[in-house]
């Protein structure tokens, strides 16, 4: 039997979908209609049998779903297990992944299981002449980019979040839910002894990021960039030398080793722009530079620019905004 | 007294990413342009080995695959703490993917025989995949937590991690033998002493070649021909056109134009 259709893994916890799935659908839909295949997803849970049909209005043909208590938190041996022995059944040409710590941790056991290559955090998916697979990644702290091409099947991917689009949600699609037999493991070595929600800032999903740099001259000053982030609804984000530094925790980094951003407006106060920190948010609808260096490489990328001292531009910033929150909370 | 813990590192020479240029031409590094490291991260995976050792006993061995030279990132190693190193060199383990690299470990650490905890780095920085760690758990058939920022506890039976996946801290309780993959978050790695650079310059570090791993893998699944995955193209990412307005005199000016741009995006309603 040939290997044929798309694979997509559904990533999900506490019964919540994760934003990544429906990107990857959504690109997964495209390669297969360009191919004339079907795309599937296969999804593990516990209670999670009402999110297999979100997985059909997002694109998805038919929806593998391996629903059992055993696999109600992740588990990288029991998922693992369960993935490797549905894609020795349905064999796949393709199977893409988010590129999640879940995903990450998850993708290379399934893949050196099956002894087939995988791609890692891929931006980009094409298909060639032969509609084999062209996997397009950043190399090198995203100086490069690089096109990967796999001999073995299926061909695996771990792909970015917040790089692909959304397909619009259309519930009107249809798409068949196949009810897969779970093998249950008891054991694996592993046992999940405490679980918290972790209290941290979402920059992925942020639509205005005030970000700081070396431009910064004391943590302290973080309060300033906060407020100007509260007063437009944003977060706070840095570069590294700041969370390396200590001056303000490793959610907030944006860049190559941090966060990859797309926020509709991003504020960079005090940030030179080095490659790192440019591959993680160059992709921001606007970008709005403040920096007291003319040469700094972060105008080169900026959709406004103001050299200036941050100190000077954020307060006068702040004052105009709340001026024009006034304005128009009072119907002028 | 109990027997002590037997735990590997792997070890991974990398160019100074901070430095190191790329040829464009070629598609490759040019590593003669940067001086080679340790990648970070697994001086991180080290200090974890070298403070569990100090806690409850554990003889600590470094393994890194890679060209002759990566022999000063053992000796690296062994001026931090590590107690052997093992260095994995041959002309047939080149050009190999994080399939045939994970396989490649994996199969030295077969050759070594018994094992309680592996630790790696979450990743390399100059490959960034983050995949050997996990290919290699796969490989040995042993469970793995990725991305531990703390470890709370550890015995002779196993080890309780921390580790940030999804919106949740997982506390996970993982049996020996079982592989960790660390963040730079785990720990603050030590420098070496003076006199342990010296000790380590006598370190004896045994090479081992394909061949030698030929009782307990096949030689075919290393280097390039044990690799399903190629590059094949390169190229410079293409910036995108922005608008690039530039203000330099009037601050408030360029505060009125950003306010108004701001409303027409409606973040100011």
């Amino acid at each position: 039997m040939d290997y044929r259709d798309i694979l997509v893994f559904a990533e999900q916890e506490d019964g919540e979908l994760h934003q990544v799935s429906f990107e990857i659908l959504g690109k997964g839909r495209e390669l297969a209609d360009r191919m004339g295949v079907q795309l599937n997803a296969v999804l593990l849970g516990w209670r999670v049998k009402d999110k297999a049909s979100e997985l059909v209005y997002r694109g998805a043909d038919n929806v593998f779903l391996l629903d059992h208590p055993s696999l109600r938190d992740f588990d990288v041996i029991r998922y693992s297990r369960n993935i490797v022995k549905l894609v020795k059944e349905t064999r796949p040409d393709i199977f893409l992944i988010g590129a999640t710590r879940i995903g990450r941790t998850l993708a290379p056991r399934v893949a050196a299981a099956l002894r087939t290559g995988l791609t890692a955090d891929c931006i980009d998916l094409d298909l060639d002449e032969d509609a084999n697979l062209i996997q397009i990644r950043p190399a090198f702290s995203g100086n490069i980019m690089a096109q990967i091409r796999t001999k073995t099947r299926p061909q695996m991917a771990t792909v970015r979040y917040k790089v692909m689009r959304i397909r619009e949600r259309d519930t009107r699609r249809k798409g068949k839910i196949i009810k897969m037999e779970v093998e249950v493991i008891d054991e694996t070595g592993m046992k999940i002894v405490e679980k918290t929600r972790a209290d941290e800032v979402n920059l992925a999903e942020a639509e205005v990021i005030v970000s700081g740099g070396r431009g910064l001259k004391k943590p302290e000053d973080f309060k300033l960039l906060q407020e100007l982030a509260e007063v437009l609804g944003g977060v706070v984000g840095a570069s590294r030398p700041l969370v390396d530094a200590g001056w303000i925790s490793k959610d907030h980094q944006v860049g190559f080793s941090g966060n990859t951003v797309k926020p509709k407006v991003y504020i960079a106060c005090g940030i030179s722009g080095s490659p790192q920190h440019l591959f993680g948010m160059r992709d921001s609808d606007i970008i709005i530079a403040i920096n007291k260096d003319p040469t700094a490489p972060i105008f080169n990328v900026s959709d406004y620019g103001i050299i200036g001292d941050l100190y000077e531009v954020v307060p006068i910033l702040i004052r105009k905004i709340k001026n024009e929150l006034r304005r128009s909370k009072n119907g002028e | 007294m109990n027997k002590p813990l037997d735990i590997i590192v792997l070890i991974k020479q990398v160019p100074d990413i901070e430095k190191v240029k790329f040829d464009f031409k070629t598609g490759r590094l040019d590593r003669s342009s940067a001086e080679a490291v340790i990648n970070p991260f697994d001086l991180n995976a080290l200090e974890a080995a070298v403070r569990i050792k100090e806690k409850i006993g554990a003889t600590v061995t470094a393994i890194s695959m890679g060209p002759k030279n990566a022999e000063a990132s053992l000796r690296d190693a062994i001026a931090r703490g590590a107690d052997k190193a093992i260095l994995l060199t041959d002309i047939r383990f080149a050009g190999a993917d994080t399939l045939a690299t994970s396989y490649t470990l994996a199969s030295a650490i077969r050759k070594i025989g018994s094992f309680d905890l592996v630790i790696c780095g979450e990743k390399t920085i100059d490959g960034d995949t983050a995949q050997v760690g996990p290919e290699v758990a796969e490989f040995l058939g042993i469970p793995h937590v990725a991305y531990v920022e703390e470890i709370r506890e550890v015995n002779k039976d196993g080890i309780l991690v921390k580790s940030k996946m999804g919106k949740h801290y997982y506390t996970i309780a993982l049996r020996f033998p079982g592989l960790i993959t660390v963040t730079k978050d785990v720990n603050t790695p030590r420098l070496p002493t003076l006199r342990d650079k010296i000790r380590s310059r006598k370190a004896k570090i045994p090479v081992w070649n394909a061949d030698f791993l030929s009782d307990v893998a096949e030689i075919n699944r290393f280097g390039i021909s044990g690799s399903p995955t190629n590059v094949a193209k390169v190229y410079a990412p293409c910036a995108e056109k922005r608008r690039s307005r530039i203000f330099h005199e009037d601050l408030g000016d360029a505060a009125e134009e950003i306010v108004s741009v701001l409303r027409e995006l409606s973040i100011i309603r």
